[in-house]
Parts: C-alpha cells; structure tokens; sequence
C-alpha cells in the first residue's frame, strides 16, 4: 500500500491510558498509576487490517476500548473522520464513532441475555436512530429488514431472530455479535480477540466470516489477539505491543521473517507450529521471568528486565521508534544509527541525567 | 522421539465409559476410550471442548462428581491393577502419589488462604506420613527450585496471590511432582498463560519427562503444543476417539476426514497463505446427549457416505501404531455388512 498518497482513516498519536490507584475511603488519595497504555502512536489506512499482539496486561485491549471512547484517555489524540475524538463534544463524537464498531472476546458476556437476536441486532440503529445521529431516519420496518439482511451475511438463518443467545453455540453468538457491528455500516471494526474463546474448527469459520466481509464491504479492521498465527493470518501490518508500547510495526510477512526486536524474537520463537518436524528442529528463546507490574513510571527500554541483549544504555534511555525500512519500524537500541553497546552504566546514567530536563531522549549527542 | 522399544506400559486405559445423567437424557462424556502409555513416554490427547478429553483424565483420577456422573464400564490398569475397582481409601494412596495431576487454570487451583509452604507440606506429609514438618519443608524448596522458581526458601511463605499466572503453575507443577509420581495427568495446563510462558511451562514439563522418565498425559486443544511435546496423539471427537497415532506420523499422514480437517484449519506462521480462504469444518460439533449409534463426525464431514449414517467405524489399524476410527478405511464387503445389519436393527 502507497502510504504517501493515502490518508489515513484513523491517527493516533501518543495516546495515554493512565487509571489511577486511589487508597483511603474519605478522600481518595491518588497514591499512583497503571499505566495500561503509555503512549503509542500508529495509522490505520482504509481497506488494511492492522493487528495488534502481545501478551496480556500488555494493554491491547486498553487501546481499543481508549480509542473508542469507552475510556476516557488520559492524554493524546485520536484523530477519526477528521475530528479529535478525545477532545470532541459527546455529540460530535457519537457521530463520529458511528462509523467504528467493535467485536468483543467473550460471546457469552458481550451479548445481553433477555434481549432477542433482533434486538441485539438492531440496537444501534435504535440508539442512533433516536437520538437523530443516523443520516436518515430509518422506520421499524427498514431495520426489520436490516436485521434479516445482516442476519444472512453473517451466516445465520433469519428465522432465529425471535432467539434468545442462551440458544446458540459460542460460534454463532461471534456471528450475532458480527452482526451488530455492521449493523451501521462502519468504515473500521475495533475486534478484541474476537477468536480467541472459540474452538479451532469455529475459529476458522469465523476467521474466513471476517475476510468476506472486508472484502465485501471494504472494511477496515483493527484486529487483536494474543495468537501469532491468527494474527500473521488476517492481519497486513502487524503492531507488537509490551507493557503499555508498541515495540515494533511491520508487514505481517516481514515480521515473521525478520523480526527485529528481541521481544518479537522471543515471542515468535515461543509460538508453536503445528508441525513436529519444525517444532523439534527449532531454537526456542525462553524469555526468563513475568511481565513486570505497570504502575511504576520508566526510565529505560520498557522490555529491559527481561531482555536477552539488554546494554547498561538502555536501563535510563526510552528507545524511539528507529526505521527499518519506511513500512516496517522499531523500538529498540541496537537499531540506532550509532553502536550504543560500548557505553558504560556510568556514562549512560550521565547521559540520560542530562536529558531529565527536556522532555524525551531524542537519541545520543553528538 | 520415537516410542521406546522395551519400556513398561505404566496404565492402560481399555473401553472407558463415562456417562453422566441429566433431565435432558444421558450424557455420554467418554464412550470406549482405548489407550497405553508407557514409562516415559507423552501422549497428546487433542479435541475440542466437550470432546471428552478432561473427562478422560477425571475418570483415570477416580474424580467424576457422582451423580451426576459414573464410570459405567470399561478398566484402567495402573500396573495392571484395575483402580476402578480399588476402595476409596486405596484411590487414596496412588491418587497424587503414584498419579497425579495439573489442572488449567493455576488461578483457582490453589488455596488462595494457605501459604504455598502449608499447602506443599500437606501434599507431601499426606503421602508420607513418617516425615517430619521439616523435612518436608525442606523436599518443598527442593522441588520449587526444580520447576524453577528464584529464591525458593523466601517464596514459599508466599500466598498463593503473590505469585503470577506462570509461577502458580509452576507452583502446581511441583506439588503435582513432589510424591515422585509416575504418571503426571496434565489437563490443558498451559491454556490460561501467555505464549512466553507457556514455552517455560512446557519445557519444564519436557525435562521431567526426559530426567524422571514420568508418563505424561497431556490434554490440549492446541495442535502446535501437541507437536512440540508428544510421542503419541489420540484425537478425541464427541467422546471417542477417532484417530491414533505416532505425532509425526499424525501430521504427516492424518487419516480421519476430523483430524485432517483440524489440522488445515490451523492457520500456520510459517507458511504465508495470505489472500487464502482456511480450511473449516463446517457446522457444530454434536451434542453428545443420546447420540445415535453412527459415526458422530458426518453430518460435519466432507467424505460422508450412507454407512457413516448408520453405523460406528471399527477401529481400523494403518500400520506403525497408527489406528483410524473411519468407515473410509474399511473395505466394501464390512461397508455393506454393516449397513445391513443397522437397518436390520431399525427395523426391529
């Protein structure tokens, strides 16, 4: 995809998910922050899906539910149908987030269960419907049909609209839930590991559901989950978060073939492959240790406790987003124009004491 | 990897039933499950969710909840001794002991009220009454210094939530092996980590296998866990299973329509099969409340033929321990034998 001629259908700059930790009862003392997401920047451009990995508490979930609005972020700008979204009025948001849809992981939990299929199906249109958001008004009998009609793209039979969810079985409840989504027509769909609580066989199903329809209605996806191979599958580009930061983008292809930083190294090496010969021959990186706690602020390389080729440099210095090559970047040191490994734990400490005043390390002075 | 040519078969599970009864009819949960596993060796048991696959190992750990459920037939010999036929008390002794077990999910399968120290020394003190408290403190740190836990004298006046999703795993993993058991039943025990986790889990698990020879039995829905880990894969299908086989020889040569299609519709890092539809299965695994006596895969199977409605495929032997429960693989004569008699029996 030419990334220099198209615009971008969704900008997300240094967007901050902070929750705060309170204790006390009477006056609610904010004694510090998970920082779920801190600070990630990406595009999504029209018709591609973007994937997001990493493990959990990584923040995946966060940053869709920051970006559709059901939290408040704590700092940055998502940029969607030409307006700021975090900073937007309600109404103009509302407007805007019309357009963006989201599929949730769990189908037993994200679908409420005295509504019927219709309802459930419907309820957007009814929301958006009443408070006048929709471009025309739609009457009871043109949703009615709308149900139908989504009903049979998502694969389910029309004649089970007056079911209850208790009804169907995990797969066709993603359906339902699929069918929601489109229910506005929206330009991108935000899916939370829309996969991930479904059988293998149910999986695929789903999986090939959600490529028909992007072809079908040129839609946009955000995709997350925590499974390499569904997401190198579905996905265009590929976004590896850790603890709150993207670490690395890439095209899904180059990823697996030249992953660059040494998380994705590991994460990718600890991916297993249905296959014994490859599983038997292959090297695996076993990262030593858990993902640290994120409610403390950092210095360093977020991935620095456990990383395999970690340099005293990288304990007080945050790296920026290096480039590769122009589609695919990084966020580690050894990618830096300069060799950085030589550096002293004392030389780098002066270093980045000498930065504490500006705002970010921007890289080594000359 | 290859199966051990002399090594003892440690438990044998022959024809195993296990049915549980509901209002809405009989559920059978386990319907004649076959298997060996020898000293050393890893078998992979592999299905979907409701295919019977931690019912399987309940029923070898004597831990159905009856009623509903019960072990309606079939042996599992434990040194060729049947332990469905042995006293509670008996169970006793080799339940944890001789065989023991790790469950999914770490988080709930720890007392979140005892310290990991008094819940490790209970195990322990349980199957060896003669050894002292402190003793058997001492075997505690023993054993979480061996599933790898850093400063394991501190740690383990640890509670339960001190410790993360991987470490409370490795946690089970050493109570699991604490009494030196000799067949370790591990029911998806790394399903609920993440994938770095879940590679040290499962190279721990790989090094007791190959250091104390202990049996494993290893139940997953993932394929690519399978590969990795296994000697010997059963696929379970609503109860039964339909395939058995060498791993290698498995995903070389998957015979069942089911394992076949379960292996394409995996998508795979390695092969760059961008733009291209994945192979499914398509429709929903049956419910396996009063199932009719023919194969349960065909209403979802692509080689469907008319005896499939009918009648159950016999087990059918490939050759090189790898065994096919599938009408494909049979010749006419048995086809139309056993389409026979099936209407025959309709009939009547």
């Amino acid at each position: 995809m030419d990334t220099t001629t198209i615009k971008p259908l969704l900008e997300i700059r240094d967007l901050k998910q902070h929750f705060p930790i309170k204790t006390g009862s009477l006056f609610n003392r904010k004694v510090g922050a998970i920082r779920a997401v801190d600070g990630i920047s990406f595009d999504i451009y029209p018709g591609e899906t973007l994937g997001i990995v990493g493990e959990s508490g990584c923040g995946k979930s966060t940053t869709v539910r920051s970006i559709a609005q059901l939290y408040k972020p704590t700092s940055g700008s998502v940029v969607f149908n030409e307006i700021d979204m975090v900073k937007a009025d309600t109404r103009s948001m509302l407007k805007a987030r019309q357009d963006m849809q989201l599929i949730f992981q769990d189908p037993y939990a994200s679908l409420d269960p005295r509504m019927t299929v219709r309802s459930i199906i419907a309820e957007p249109m009814v929301i958006y419907n009443n408070r006048k958001l929709l471009p025309k008004p739609m009457t009871s009998n043109e949703m009615e049909l709308r149900v139908e009609d989504l009903m049979e793209r998502v694969g389910l039979n029309k004649v089970f609209k007056n079911r209850y969810p208790h009804e169907f079985s995990g797969g066709q409840r993603q359906r339902i839930g699929i069918a929601r989504a489109l229910a506005l027509n929206p330009k991108i769909i935000l899916a939370d590991e829309p996969v991930s609580a479904l059988d293998v066989s149910i999986q695929a199903q789903i999986l090939n559901l959600l490529g028909d329809l992007q072809k079908e209605f040129g839609l946009t996806y955000l995709f997350i989950a925590h499974d390499l191979a569904v997401i190198q599958h579905i996905s265009t580009r590929i976004a590896v978060m850790y603890l709150g930061k993207i670490v690395e983008v890439s095209e899904s292809a180059q990823l697996y073939d030249t992953p660059k930083h040494p998380y994705t190294v590991a994460l990718l090496s600890a991916a297993p492959i249905p296959d014994p010969k490859i599983e038997r021959e292959r090297k695996r990186i076993i990262l030593t240790g858990d993902v640290p706690s994120p409610d403390t602020e950092r210095v360093g390389c977020y991935f620095y406790d456990r990383c395999p080729k970690k340099m005293p440099w990288c304990s007080c210095h945050i790296p920026p987003m290096f480039d590769i090559t122009d589609k695919h970047q990084v966020a580690c040191w050894l990618y830096n124009k300069e060799d950085v490994s030589k550096i002293s734990l004392k030389d780098a400490l002066s270093d980045a004491a000498k930065h504490t005043t500006e705002e970010k390390p921007k890289g080594i002075e000359k | 990897m290859s199966l051990k040519a002399n090594a003892k078969a440690v438990l044998e599970v022959k024809d195993l039933q296990t049915y549980f009864k509901t209002d809405a009819g009989i559920v059978k949960a386990v319907d004649g499950v076959s298997f060996t596993i020898h000293e050393g060796e890893t078998l992979g048991i592999v299905g979907e969710s409701g295919s019977g696959k931690s019912v399987t190992n309940l029923s070898i750990m004597r831990l159905i909840p009856s009623p509903p459920g019960r072990i309606v037939g079939g042996q599992i010999l434990f040194e060729g001794e049947d332990i469905l036929k042995m006293s509670e008390s008996e169970m006793r002794d080799i339940r944890g002991d001789k065989i023991s077990m790790i469950f999914q999910d770490p988080m709930t399968s720890l007392n979140p009220f005892l310290k990991i120290s008094t819940q490790m020394v209970e195990t322990i003190r349980l199957h060896n009454p003669k050894m002292g408290k402190k003793e058997a403190l001492e075997r505690s740190i023993e054993m979480l210094k061996l599933v790898g836990i850093p400063s394991p004298e501190k740690r383990i006046n640890s509670y339960p939530h001190q410790f993360s999703g991987g470490m409370r795993q490795r946690v089970m993993i050493g109570q699991a092996l604490s009494c030196d058991a000799q067949v370790l039943l591990a029911d998806e025990p790394t399903t609920a980590l993440d994938v770095t986790i879940q590679a040290q889990i499962l190279e721990l698990i790989a090094k007791i296998n190959s250091e104390m020879g202990t049996a494993v039995i290893l139940v997953t829905h993932d394929l690519g866990v399978v590969a990795g880990m296994c000697d010997k894969v059963c696929v379970m299908y609503a109860g039964r299973i339909v395939e058995t086989a060498l791993t290698d020889d498995l995903y070389a040569r998957p015979s069942h329509p089911y394992t076949e299609g379960l292996i394409k519709s995996v998508p795979r890092m390695d092969t760059a099969n961008k733009d291209k539809r994945l192979f499914s299965i398509e429709g929903q695994p049956p419910n396996v409340i009063d199932l009719p006596p023919c194969c349960p895969f065909h209403p979802r199977c692509h080689e469907a033929m008319e005896v499939c409605e009918h009648a159950y495929p016999p087990q059918k032997d490939l050759g090189n321990h790898h065994e096919v429960a599938c009408w494909l693989f049979c010749d006419e004569e048995a086809k139309r034998q056993a389409l026979q008699d099936a209407t025959q029996q309709e009939k009547a």
